[in-house]
């Protein structure tokens, strides 16, 4: 068949031109590389802007908004042979919000003035994108949010409290979910704005987290502008927008976004074989992990596999699907469970908090099993997801609307 | 589904027709209850016969079609839906594969145009205990003057009772707990010495176990080199479990299939039961799982039809991942149902009782993840 020939060349052609311009000091490195104490940062920026001109930060993304023109198959070859030269695509990492949730929404739902203000800057991995959603009282109940947005003629004013904006601290712009008319149900009283981020009107504090420090911030709205020209979709109907921006979380966190980290980690089994030892046949010592480390690689493989069929039978569109609730959960399932595994198989060396008597690798496992809680609980919980799946999928009743 | 051909999908839809309008469930009580010994009904199988599916895999030049494992899959999921008992899978794909991948010209001549039509049914004679285990077969084939002189007893045997040809696996050299040192042997089942005791099981179809007592076979019957069978009939063992992958996959489907449509149409407490979030929850789990064990099913056949060098941690993936799920599946088709589940009169406990075969068949669920784990090297 000649598409796959064509794909073919293309991916060629992204081999020789990655073997050309990706940057050898960075080879296998990550992100994050920046804690490690290597001065990395005008290599990376090269390599930013590399990626950027040839439209791969946002591949699919339409070559006038700064994307690449890219079918997915064609993002896909990108990302598998960044993945095998150790290199990687970082652009998504410092948009925030942008690459993942902001930019395809705007694709969607954005006026073509909002699409060519906001999405070049995304592309380019310039301006990094929170997302102003969760509240005090609304968390897995989103559509209860309180923060108010009143008309002030060519601007909208913002007084509320919103919590869990990851990156808002080092963010330049958000998209912020707020209520333009309480007198309406409270799906229909809702709209989605944008605003920038230095501003009188906005303040933000990073949140401890049992990790230790975390990306995510409070921010509060005291009299914060949002210009009319950036009320993305029809006044009071943001429930719309956010369901999709919903969808296109549900979609990143699948487990089947692109390749951030140029580094390979150790499979767990080497990584268990070395802390608990082989009897004389090689089999680990421990057989009861050995059955839960052989479990845990069979999903991890089925969550792959699925990941690959779904694509397949969509014939390479696969933005937004509805299996989306179902390979978030998976992905969840296998993530944890690993991180917990790793802990395990460690023993007293998966327990250190910090210091010298850890390696650190056995202090990032620690850390990774805590944050990775968040996995359940962010995007949608895992019950969210189960009540979409029964609901959307399934065809079952509502169970969390009353009447 | 994988993105499957055209070709593929009029399968699909051929089989999925006739199976629900002439092989449905309902043909294989009356069969249990007629208490028919062979544990298929020969009018079903005469018409998989005749509508080519014992040739999906056989080359044209014996006179089948070389469609495939993934094209077999598709049809065996389908009959696993109805629970469809015959032959097919034991003749045409478990010992086709082993005379297509271990046979001689001359034996591949002399079976494959026969299993097409039907008049021959083969089967895999491996077990000697009631647990699966290859490596641990003992029986012995010794060397006479111009062949070999087969004693012992293998069990469970599927389509033990109707069998033509059995391939048996005995050892020819090395000790028990090796693969090395096994060979297979073609025996007609109608050799002198050869008897076959009737198993009556829970799922109701003709298995045996087959007691040889110094069965005399020709240099001839060899299948694949002496001593060297270990690897065929892994092999041979992997098509069996991608096989056994895709009619669980269709048994389970059809169980949740069953369950979903129960928690939308009964009521308690005045409303449908599917609208209980306790019960919501649950099926969007099982929903969940029967989406990664298809990737893993039909990625094993798929496997096997592209000769990838990971074709047996695939198979072992396979039968181990979409038995989990067929495991959990069966006993909530049950316990969703209740009272009625229970009841000989409503399908569940067919469902029941076949999906607890299946999974033991070439190796359940803790053979198939511990193979995983050797084949990864742990």
């Amino acid at each position: 068949m000649h598409m796959s020939d064509d794909l073919n060349a293309f991916r060629e052609e992204a081999r020789q031109w990655i073997g050309e311009n990706f940057p050898e000091s960075l080879k296998g490195k990550g992100i994050g590389m920046e804690e490690s104490g290597e001065d990395l940062g005008a290599d990376l920026d090269r390599w930013r802007e590399r990626l950027a001109a040839r439209g791969w930060g946002a591949p699919t993304w339409p070559v006038e908004y700064g994307g690449g023109g890219l079918s997915q198959s064609q993002a896909r070859a990108i990302n598998q042979e960044l993945v095998a030269a150790g290199a990687f695509n970082h652009i998504p990492m410092i948009t925030g919000m942008g690459i993942t949730m902001v930019g395809p929404t705007l694709l969607d739902y954005g006026t073509d003035d909002q699409k060519a203000r906001h999405l070049p800057g995304i592309a380019s991995g310039e301006i990094r994108w929170c997302l102003g959603l969760s509240e005090p009282n609304a968390g897995s109940d989103l559509a209860s949010l309180s923060t108010k947005a009143v008309d002030a003629g060519d601007h909208f004013v913002l007084n509320g409290q919103k919590i869990w904006t990851s990156g808002a601290n080092i963010s330049q712009w958000c998209g912020a979910v707020v209520r333009t008319d309480p007198n309406k149900p409270k799906r229909d009283g809702i709209s989605f704005v944008m605003l920038p981020m230095d501003q009188e009107g906005v303040e933000t504090r990073p949140i401890r987290l049992i990790a230790g420090a975390s990306p995510f911030c409070e921010t509060f709205f005291n009299d914060a502008i949002a210009e009319k020209r950036d009320l993305l979709g029809p006044l009071n109907e943001g429930w719309t927008v956010v369901k999709r921006l919903l969808q296109h979380e549900r979609q990143s966190q699948t487990g089947s976004g692109m390749a951030s980290s140029g580094a390979k980690p150790t499979p767990i089994q080497e990584l268990a074989k070395g802390y608990v030892g082989t009897d004389a046949d090689g089999a680990l010592a421990d057989a009861d992990l050995r059955t839960r480390i052989t479990r845990h690689l069979m999903d991890a493989k089925a969550h792959g596999l699925t990941i690959a069929r779904i694509t397949a039978e969509a014939k390479g569109n696969v933005e937004v699907s509805a299996a989306a609730s179902i390979l978030k959960n998976s992905a969840t399932i296998v993530a944890q469970t690993k991180a917990e595994l790793t802990l395990e198989l460690m023993g007293a060396q998966g327990l250190g908090w910090e210091g010298e008597a850890f390696t650190d690798q056995e202090l990032g496992t620690v850390r990774e099993w805590l944050g990775g809680k968040a996995m359940s609980i962010y995007g949608g919980s895992f019950e969210v997801q189960n009540n979409i799946i029964s609901k959307n999928i399934l065809g079952l009743p509502e169970t969390t609307q009353k009447g | 589904m994988a993105a499957l051909t055209e070709e593929q999908s009029m399968l699909k839809d051929q089989a999925s027709a006739w199976a629900t309008e002439q092989a449905p469930v309902q043909k294989f009580r009356e069969m249990r209850d007629s208490g028919a010994a062979e544990g298929f009904t020969p009018a079903t199988w005469e018409s998989m016969v005749d509508m080519g599916w014992t040739g999906i895999l056989i080359p044209e030049a014996y006179g089948g079609s070389d469609l495939g494992y993934l094209t077999f899959g598709v049809v065996l999921e389908q009959l696993g839906r109805q629970l469809t008992a015959s032959p097919l899978f034991a003749s045409a794909l478990v010992g086709a594969s082993a005379v297509i991948l271990g046979g001689s010209d001359g034996q591949k001549q002399q079976l494959l145009p026969k299993v097409v039509d039907g008049s021959e049914i083969l089967t895999l004679a491996v077990d000697d205990g009631p647990r699966h285990a290859p490596a641990a077969i003992a029986m012995k084939a010794e060397r006479t003057g111009d062949g070999f002189s087969l004693s012992g007893t293998k069990h469970f045997v599927v389509e033990g009772m109707t069998a033509t040809t059995l391939i048996v696996a005995a050892r020819t050299g090395g000790a028990s707990g090796s693969m090395d040192g096994l060979s297979l042997f073609l025996v007609p089942g109608d050799a002198p010495g050869l008897s076959r005791a009737r198993l009556a099981t829970v799922d109701s179809r003709g298995y045996a176990n087959v007691t040889f007592d110094g069965v005399s076979v020709g240099a001839d019957a060899l299948l694949g080199e002496a001593d060297q069978g270990g690897v065929l009939l892994d092999a041979v063992l992997d098509r069996a479990r991608a096989g056994l992958g895709a009619e669980m996959l269709g048994t389970a489907a059809q169980a949740f299939d069953m369950t979903l449509e129960y928690l939308k149409t009964r009521e308690q407490f005045g409303r449908v039961i599917g609208s209980f979030q306790a019960l919501g929850h649950r099926a969007a789990g099982l929903f969940t799982q029967m989406e990664l064990a298809r990737s893993c099913a039909e990625a094993a056949l798929q496997a096997i039809d592209a000769d990838t060098d990971d074709v047996a941690q695939m198979c072992s993936l396979s039968k181990a991942r979409v038995g989990d799920f067929l495991h959990e599946m069966s006993n909530q088709l049950i316990q969703i149902h209740g009272g009625i589940g229970m009841t000989d009169e409503f399908d569940a406990g067919f469902y029941l009782k076949r999906a607890r075969v299946l999974e033991a068949l070439y190796g359940n669920q803790a053979f198939h993840r511990d193979r995983y784990a050797r084949l990864l090297g742990f």
